[in-house]
């Protein structure tokens, strides 16, 4: 019964995503893509900070990496652009690679602000390597189709597919080994140790995998946009706005990072529709709000409503 | 002599900087919260006794005493009304939602005050001191506003030290700090406890802000800078000991300094922080090598 | 299981030091295959902290430890886990969000050699007979009783296939029939061939259950034997009691040391 609905729920999804760029106008598709950029950025998160438990505000430094990776080799070699976002991936995986060792020995506050640091170091030394990345003046990378609305199709159908790709991913490392792996270091590390898990190796794969899928997003958004600054793709709400959304989706499921982002962004949305001025502000509250009132996120909600009532929601992790 | 002067700035520089930390490590240590509010506090300080002065006439550091009760009193009710709520939430969760809370002042700020940097010009001005009039052999410059910020600094942590140690309040919250269930069966109302340090946290970074408003420009864009600032200070010299505050603000001051001198003053934010996650892997109790209780 | 084998864990000369405290004091001692050893000693003599060092989550500041001819010095613990030395927690540390059944399986797909997750299902159920949890198997672990709790942290060892079982207080805030049910396990896990250093605060429980005693007092190890020559040496009266009352306990009954 379950699984047939989960079924059909995922087929009307896939129907829905096929259809909308042959229906729809630019903006909903521009809203669309962004709304696949936030899930993919989501599901990123999720693997270090939902499963693994690390509260990482790192994803800012995956994506600005990304984002100047793929930038750096596509307006140098003017190479294919899927290999230039692949590029932007590799780079910051290799990052997370690199200092994950180092800062996944930290626990709680100190791994956050580390975690944290990481991007603003990143963005001031990009900001003074003027010659390759055109320091604060950014990096112009100039579309390569002309027709406004294929482009923006193109990225909706690039943009969703590393969606998909980032919640596949998401399920099947929560089925592996390594998800066996990260469950336990969330919820019990030292036990873990004594186990025989090799605990900062896993840690370390979920920082890179997280780094790779924010890394490939971060270089898609480069491209699609066509402009990127060090202030832009390193801004430290890049970082937070996907914990959000995971929050509101619920911690420690596989799905919060799809709901929790596509709530996010009608919120956002709502906010820069309507109060543009002072939208940063409305969305700290709003933030506030969140944790405050749905700790739990939705199925905070859900058990609050009494027709909602149903099994766990939590139960749906276990493979 | 040219070391020497670049010495003597860092540690002018670093006493400011460890009133600046002061009230973030208290929170730190007692809350178990990291306070992504306390840079904007202090802008909002600096704010605070920008328009004393031009619009009332009051001094900076007159000002002071003033801030620091206003602060406190935003500090507290933010605390008892919203953060406390999230008390014993994970790490993230609180991380979040203060950040959320600085989205908000920063925005706030800057919607009232511009992007503009301000600076309070003291007429008439402090000047400077130059040592070689008084000792031949020395020949570097002090400017006054500096160096009465620094003293008014270390004032504040000495206050600071003397509340957690002589007040029945400090006692409680130290109490609170070394074990806060035992503290509660002792009869120590928590929820009170962390409003109260909480405010004091705010009431240091007010004060702070009041005490930098002569020195260094204000504008909201420079509260991510003194966060990142008191961060550094509380690896540097250890989280929630006073000394260590005061080590870790000298220390980041001389250092910055030197950084500044060697790598151009642009970089020092890039050299701080890289020194934050060196220190944070091979000694994260920092230099002290211990973790205080007051 | 005959005596004059090589021993499968030797400690010489540990020590371990927090701050101007020291907690292990130049402690020596082996274990033989297939041994129930009991390691006593009062409250804050360094038990808990000796077998932290022999599953290397702590690092000894001197000395040498090794299991099946190999050092464990420097090794990191997941590793000491995964060569057949496995620990229990005084304080049980299961992970509460899942089922018993995956708490233990985790075990078993770690430090178990399980090849896959279904074959470490079936060695984690397996694991629970043993332990008598099998009925349990689906429930969640945070809602478990303490004294399955601390079956729990058995099952969970015993899915690492280990040699040797460090077993830390599995019978602490147990009633009396509860630590005879414990007991009987602890027995049926020797004659699985595992060798048991068995850390215990109470002395009873330890001579029931162990042929060789090891006695730890303010981090050094004070007597080593049979429960017999333990119970009437002078040193460990004197640890247990304070000299005061030794000296009265041996003056009442001349000849006990005999």
């Amino acid at each position: 019964m379950k699984r047939t609905g989960g079924l059909l729920l995922l087929g009307l999804c896939a129907v829905v995503l096929v259809a909308l760029p042959f229906t729809s106008s630019n903006y909903i598709i521009r809203l669309a893509t962004f709304a696949a950029m936030y899930v993919a950025l989501a599901a990123s998160w999720n693997v270090i900070g939902g499963m693994a438990g690390y509260p990482s505000f790192a994803t800012a430094a995956f994506f600005g990496l990304g984002a100047y990776g793929a930038g750096v080799v596509l307006s140098k070699t003017g190479t294919f652009l899927v290999l230039g976002w692949l590029c932007g991936g590799v780079a910051a995986a290799l990052f997370a690679l690199l200092v994950g060792p180092a800062i996944l020995r930290l626990r709680g506050h100190y791994f956050a602000v580390a975690s944290l640091v990481t991007a603003v170091v990143l963005r001031e030394i990009i900001n003074s390597a003027t010659n390759l990345t055109g320091g604060g003046m950014g990096l112009n990378l100039p579309p390569r189709i002309s027709d406004v609305d294929l482009l923006a199709r193109q990225y909706y159908a690039v943009m969703v597919l590393l969606a998909v790709g980032a919640v596949g991913a998401g399920v099947l490392v929560s089925r592996a080994k390594i998800g066996w792996a990260l469950r336990c270091i969330e919820q019990n590390e030292d036990a873990a140790v004594v186990l025989g898990i090799d605990t900062l190796y896993y840690k370390t794969a979920a920082f890179a995998l997280s780094g790779l899928i924010a890394g490939i997003t971060g270089a898609v958004y480069a491209t699609w946009i066509g402009y990127i600054d060090p202030t832009d793709v390193f801004e430290d709400i890049l970082s937070v706005k996907p914990i959000v959304m995971v929050l509101i989706g619920g911690l420690g499921t596989l799905y919060a990072p799809v709901v929790g982002a596509l709530c996010f962004l009608l919120l956002e949305e709502l906010v820069w529709r309507n109060i543009l001025s002072f939208h940063a502000g409305v969305l700290g509250l709003l933030i506030v709000a969140l944790l405050v009132f749905l700790p739990g996120g939705l199925k905070d909600l859900a058990t609050r409503l009494p027709w909602a009532r149903r099994s766990p929601a939590g139960e749906a992790v276990r493979s | 002599m040219l070391a020497l002067q670049i010495l003597v700035n860092g540690i002018l520089l670093g006493g400011i900087y460890a009133s600046i930390a002061g009230g973030f490590s208290l929170v730190w240590g007692v809350l178990n919260v990291i306070n992504i509010l306390h840079g904007s506090f202090v802008v909002l300080g600096a704010y605070m006794a920008f328009f004393a002065y031009t619009l009332l006439g009051i001094h900076p550091y007159l000002f002071v005493p003033i801030a620091a009760l206003l602060l406190f009193a935003i500090g507290l009710a933010v605390q008892y009304a919203i953060v406390n709520r999230v008390i014993d939430a994970p790490v993230l969760v609180s991380l979040t939602l203060t950040f959320g809370l600085t989205l908000f002042l920063d925005n706030v700020m800057l919607n009232a005050f511009k992007a503009d940097f301000r600076k309070v010009n003291l007429r008439p001005p402090l000047g400077i001191i130059d040592v070689s009039d008084y000792l031949p052999a020395i020949d570097i410059i002090v400017p006054v506003d500096r160096l009465a910020s620094m003293a008014f600094a270390i004032l504040l942590v000495a206050l600071l030290y003397w509340l957690l140690r002589r007040t029945s309040i400090g006692r409680a919250i130290v109490a609170v700090r070394m074990d806060r269930y035992a503290a509660s069966l002792m009869g120590v109302d928590t929820r009170i406890i962390f409003a109260v340090t909480f405010g004091i946290g705010a009431a240091m970074a007010g004060a702070a802000g009041a005490l930098l408003s002569p020195i260094f420009p204000i504008s909201p864009l420079a509260s991510t800078a003194y966060l990142g600032k008191a961060f550094v200070i509380c690896i540097l010299g250890g989280l929630g000991s006073v000394t260590g505050v005061l080590v870790g603000g000298v220390a980041l001051g001389v250092l910055e300094s030197f950084g500044a001198y060697i790598f151009g003053p642009e970089h020092s934010l890039t050299l701080s922080f890289t020194l934050l996650i060196l220190l944070l892997i091979f000694r994260p109790t920092g230099l002290l090598g211990k973790r205080g209780f007051i | 299981m005959t005596a004059d084998t090589t021993p499968i864990a030797t400690l010489s000369n540990v020590t371990k030091r927090f701050g101007g405290l020291v907690a292990v004091r130049d402690v020596s001692f082996s274990l033989k295959p297939g041994e129930i050893v009991g390691l006593i000693g009062p409250n804050g003599a360094g038990k808990t902290t000796l077998v932290s060092l022999m599953a290397q989550t702590l690092v000894p500041d001197a000395g040498e430890i090794s299991f099946m001819g190999r050092s464990l010095v420097g090794l990191p613990a997941y590793k000491v886990a995964r060569l057949g030395l496995a620990r229990t927690f005084q304080i049980v540390q299961p992970f509460p969000k899942m089922t018993v059944l995956e708490n233990v399986q985790a075990g078993a797909l770690f430090a178990g050699a399980s090849p896959s997750v279904a074959d470490a299902r079936d060695r984690a159920m397996e694991c629970l007979e043993f332990c008598g949890l099998a009925q349990l198997a689906l429930s969640e672990a945070s809602s478990l009783t303490l004294p399955n709790r601390k079956r729990l942290e058995v099952a969970k060892a015993l899915a690492t296939r280990p040699k040797l079982l460090l077993l830390d207080e599995v019978n602490a805030g147990l009633t009396a029939a509860e630590v005879d049910r414990a007991l009987e396990l602890i027995d049926a896990l020797a004659r699985r061939g595992i060798t048991i250093l068995l850390i215990e605060h109470l002395m009873k429980v330890v001579l029931k259950a162990c042929a060789r005693v090891l006695v730890l007092h303010q981090g050094a190890l004070i007597a080593d034997g049979t429960p017999r020559e333990v119970v009437h040496d002078k040193a460990v009266a004197e640890a247990y009691l304070g000299s005061r009352f030794a000296h009265a306990l041996s003056g009442k009954t001349p000849g006990a040391a005999a």
